[in-house]
Order: structure tokens, then C-alpha cells, then sequence
């Protein structure tokens, strides 16, 4: 079941970061991004189905999306701590998406190439949907990296804030020896690449971690992911085997 | 944007009773009037007015639906709730381009909405307590939009007109979606059902009120048809908006808290009982249960994005500097 728990693993980073996203549609600094924002989040929310369906059929147990999404608590979900992270301010939500879409650009790319046909299937939808979330993310980085001093401090404390969850990207978790997937630990060198050059023209550098926090992949979360959850689960929760 | 340059430009016109003649000889003969032509100014002013407030009824109406985004009961009804409020968002986009044509920015008519200047529809100061509101909106409140909105494709002012186009497609898309959401609640368990009944109790009567007063009360009424900015009064509009749901409602087993709404066989619509027009009055006049909830959300949507918004333009000076500096 090792290829069930790492599309599990996947789908939750997906789902989890398109809610994040979500939450800024009708509150966004301009209408221009209450139009991207939900656009991003939709990109992931429709990856995130794909996988938990998959996911589902893999299992064989007659488990269907929602219940993948809907009935697992925060001790079950898999996701990166990253995607997890509260939006905080705009340039905080913009550097993680750019950190998650500069990991899963090459990942989906190596992983067009692989054996396994729908994790091609979606790789090759999302290559283009993560290339454009690069650019878009990657050009707000730059603009208030180098915009205004306020723009430029937030920038930094972003990468403060954020940076030291990064190192959770590379690790294998449930991947580790599954075929069809892409090894996460050989991205790094092109996740890196893509942060410098976005970092070089947004005057910001990438920092030395030196305690890097990481769990999600064995339900060791932050606290705001249960509730996350708590929300999204409560109407689903409330009418069980209902449907909507 | 094409309108740019249209802003803060002078559209004074010396208004001769010839030339308001020769105007409304083109209302008259159909025509579209387009942003260099020479118009009234009380034809410009009443859409910038209109078109404003329809704009603003998009951003603003983002919030009530946006309410349930985080907590949509199923995959695919969160991704289609996303879509339907994005949706609204890029109505409001096209809108504020279109009243921009007219001489006024974005950024005033958004001033404007934040200080209290300009209305928005009030039927988004009611809130959404559960996710049957949801789909009751979209039946009901993008339906009677749609009953207004479907006129306004041949509204006499070819940029708004044809920003309706667009508009009411996707209207007509959110409205079969929402009812879909009723319908599924109405054929579901005693508890959804019960839920959908509510939405509709608590929905119907803003919804109806939507249209405005009654033909004898409005104000702005006789000039906007005259001009062709509106085609149908008030109370035509309504009635064919409640013909049309009724028999939705019967389909899928719910009732329309009306009890004195009768079919009446010689007028071939529905007769429908009083509207609180002191509830309607209380609503537009800014009183309605959200009415400060909405403007706070968006003041601070606003107020918070200020040092984005002032990051972009900076950026966008330093690199026009470099690129001078470079040539």
C-alpha cells in the first residue's frame, strides 16, 4: 500500500494549501487577485480530487473522496506543513505558493515520465497549472521584495517565517521506493534553482536553517490544521451519510 | 485598459433642446451609444450610478457565498462554490471597466462604496446562516437577477449592454446550479430538507423585493426607460420572476412562505400577498442585519491590502527607472 499512502500523502498537500487559498477569496488586497487566488486554489483543490480518488480505488474499500477529505482528523492527514501554514499576510501566502509550485513543477514533470498512468494523467494537467502558479507567486516575491521598505520587511519576515519548513519537501515519506513517483529528494537541486533566481531579483536571500521543522507526513502537525479541519468537516460531519 | 483614457475627461455638453432631441432620436432608432459620443449628463450620471452599484453588488455579494467556501459539504461543491464566487469577482472586474468608460475610476467608485456613497444590492445584508443558503442564492437571488440583467443586453449604452452578455451567461449557469443544491436537499435526508425550507422562508421575500418598488413608487424609473437604460418596470419584472419559480418550488416539494399566493386564470400569473416595504426601506436605507458587517469586510479587505497595492506601483516605478536608465 505504499503507493496508496504516498497519493494520500500528496492529495492532502493539495487540498490542504487550496483551502488555505480559499480563504482569502472576497478579502484579497485587489480584485485582480480575488481572481487568481480562487483560480490557484482551484487548480489544487481538482489535483487533490483526482488523488484522493485514486487513492480510494487503490485502497479498494469503496471509500469515496469526500470521505477521504471529510473524515479524517488532523492525526490522519499527511500534509506538508508548509501548505498548513495560516496565509498571515499577502506576502507570506504569495512565498508559499511559490515555495510548494517550485517543488511540484519538476516533481509533476518527473513524474510524467513514470509507469503509473493516472499519476501521468495529472502530472500533465498540473505542470502547466504549477508553472503559471510559479510566475504568479514568483512575481509578487519580486514585487514587494523590491517594492516599498514595508513591502521589502514583510518579504523577509516571510522567508523567516516560512524557510524552515521547506526541508519537509524533499523528504521520500511513503514515496520512498514506490516506482511511480518521482524521488522528492532529487528536486532539490532545481527547487533551488528556481528560489534563487526569483530571490536574486527580489533582493532577498535564501537562509541557512538550522532547526528545520517537519512531521506532517506522520500526522505530527502545527495547531491550526486541526482547526482547519474542524471547519471544512463540520457541516459533512454533522449529517453523516448524507448527501450534499 | 481602454477606458483609461476616458477618465476625468470632460463630457460637458451644452444641452440644447436639440441635441437632447437628436439624442433621444438615437435611443429611439436603437442605436448604441458608445463613450466619445456626446450624451446628457444625466444619462451618464444615472450609469455611472447604475453600473456602480451593479458592480459593487458583485464584490460585495462575494462575502455572504464566500461564507460557506470553507466549509462546503462536499469536493465538488467547494471547487464549484469557488468558481461561482470567482465568477462574481470577474462581473465586477468587467462593471467597474465598464463605468470607467463613463469618466470614473475604479479606485472612486471603490472610495465611494467604502465611505457610504454608493449603494449595493441589500438583499447581500442578509446573512448565510446554512449551506441551503447557498443554493436558495443562487435559485433565487441570481435568478431575479438574471430577470433584471437579461434586459440590460440591449440597454441603450453598448459597454454596459455588452458586459451584460457575459454577465447573464454565467448568471443563468449559477442560477441551474444553486437550484440543483435545493433540489439535492429537498430529495435528501428530513434534516436537509428542513434546511432547504428554511432557506426559502428566510430568502423568498428579499428576493422579491430585489425588483425595487412598485412601478408607482420608483424614482428613477420613467427617464431610465425612456433612455432604454431599463426596458421593463419594476412589477413586470417581479411578476415574471415569481411565475417562473413558483412551479420551480412545487417540482421539488417545497412551499413559498406566501399564503395568499393564488394563480390567477384571467391575468395568467400569480397574485402574491403584501411585501414588507418597511423591512425594504429599513434594508436599502443601510440597516439590514449584515449592512456593517459587509462594509467592515470590505474596508478592511481594503485597508489591509493598501501596502500591496503601494509595493506594486513602487515596483513598477523602479523598474520603468532602470529601463530608462538602461536605453
Amino acid at each position: 500500500m505504499a503507493l496508496f499512502d504516498a497519493v494520500l500523502e500528496l492529495a492532502d498537500d493539495h487540498l490542504v494549501l487550496g483551502h488555505r487559498l480559499s480563504e482569502w477569496c472576497g478579502h484579497a488586497p485587489m480584485l485582480e487577485e480575488d481572481l487568481a487566488m480562487p483560480n490557484m486554489a482551484l487548480d489544487l483543490i481538482g489535483t487533490a480530487r483526482t488523488l484522493y480518488d485514486y487513492a480510494a480505488t487503490l485502497e479498494g474499500q469503496g471509500r469515496t473522496e469526500d470521505d477521504m477529505a471529510y473524515l479524517r482528523g488532523e492525526r490522519e492527514y499527511r500534509n506538508l506543513l508548509l501548505c498548513e501554514r495560516p496565509n498571515e499576510d499577502f506576502a507570506q501566502t504569495m512565498l508559499r505558493q511559490l515555495y510548494f509550485a517550485a517543488f511540484m513543477h519538476p516533481y509533476w514533470q518527473a513524474a510524467a515520465g513514470g509507469g503509473d498512468e493516472v499519476i501521468r494523467g495529472v502530472a500533465g494537467k498540473a505542470v502547466k497549472e504549477m508553472a503559471y502558479h510559479i510566475r504568479h507567486a514568483g512575481e509578487w516575491v519580486i514585487r514587494l521584495g523590491d517594492g516599498t521598505e514595508e513591502s521589502a520587511r514583510r518579504m523577509k519576515d516571510a522567508v523567516e517565517a516560512l524557510h524552515l519548513y521547506t526541508g519537509e519537501l524533499f523528504e521520500e515519506g511513503a514515496a520512498e521506493g514506490v516506482d511511480a513517483l518521482p524521488s522528492r529528494a532529487a528536486i532539490k537541486p532545481a527547487w533551488e534553482a528556481t528560489i534563487d533566481h526569483i530571490f536574486g531579483q527580489a533582493l532577498l536571500s535564501r537562509p541557512v536553517v538550522q532547526y528545520p521543522q517537519t512531521g506532517g507526513r506522520r500526522g505530527l502537525h502545527g495547531e491550526s490544521l486541526g482547526h482547519l479541519l474542524a471547519e471544512m468537516q463540520s457541516v459533512y460531519r454533522a449529517h453523516p451519510g448524507a448527501t450534499w | 485598459m481602454y477606458s483609461q483614457g476616458l477618465i476625468g475627461a470632460d463630457g460637458r455638453t451644452t444641452e440644447s433642446p436639440e441635441f437632447l432631441e437628436a439624442f433621444q432620436r438615437r435611443i429611439d432608432a436603437e442605436e448604441k451609444i458608445e463613450p466619445n459620443d456626446a450624451m446628457p449628463e444625466g444619462y451618464r450620471r444615472t450609469l455611472v450610478r447604475q453600473i456602480g452599484q451593479h458592480a459593487h453588488s458583485e464584490i460585495v455579494g462575494m462575502l455572504p457565498e464566500g461564507n460557506w467556501i470553507t466549509r462546503a459539504p462536499s469536493l465538488r461543491r467547494k471547487a464549484a462554490l469557488l468558481a461561482k464566487v470567482q465568477d462574481e469577482g470577474g462581473h465586477g472586474l468587467y462593471l467597474y471597466a465598464a463605468a470607467e468608460t463613463l469618466g470614473v475610476s475604479r479606485d472612486q467608485m471603490t472610495e465611494e462604496l467604502l465611505d457610504g456613497r454608493a449603494k449595493y444590492s441589500s438583499i447581500f445584508n442578509y446573512p448565510t446562516l446554512t449551506w441551503a443558503d447557498i443554493g436558495v442564492i443562487g435559485w433565487l437571488v441570481d435568478g431575479a437577477a438574471i430577470m433584471n440583467q437579461i434586459p440590460l443586453c440591449r440597454c441603450s449604452y453598448g459597454p454596459y449592454a455588452r458586459a451584460m452578455i457575459r454577465v447573464c451567461k454565467e448568471e443563468s449557469f449559477h442560477q441551474r446550479q444553486g437550484y440543483e443544491i435545493v433540489m439535492t436537499l429537498a430529495r435528501g435526508t428530513p434534516e436537509q430538507k428542513a434546511m432547504a425550507q428554511d432557506a426559502l422562508n428566510r430568502w423568498w421575500w428579499p428576493s422579491i423585493m430585489m425588483f425595487g418598488p412598485h412601478d408607482a413608487d420608483s424614482q428613477h424609473s420613467d427617464q431610465s426607460m425612456a433612455w432604454k437604460i431599463k426596458r421593463f418596470s419594476n412589477d413586470e419584472l417581479r411578476q415574471k420572476f415569481i411565475d417562473a419559480t413558483v412551479p420551480q418550488a412545487e417540482f421539488i416539494g417545497l412551499t413559498i412562505p406566501d399564503p395568499d399566493l393564488t394563480w390567477n386564470e384571467a391575468k395568467g400569473g400569480y397574485d402574491h400577498g403584501p411585501i414588507d416595504w418597511d423591512e425594504f426601506w429599513r434594508v436599502v436605507k443601510g440597516h439590514g442585519p449584515m449592512a456593517k458587517d459587509r462594509i467592515k469586510a470590505r474596508r478592511k479587505a481594503w485597508d489591509d491590502g493598501a501596502w500591496v497595492r503601494e509595493a506594486a506601483l513602487a515596483h513598477a516605478e523602479k523598474r520603468r527607472a532602470r529601463k530608462m536608465a538602461a536605453e
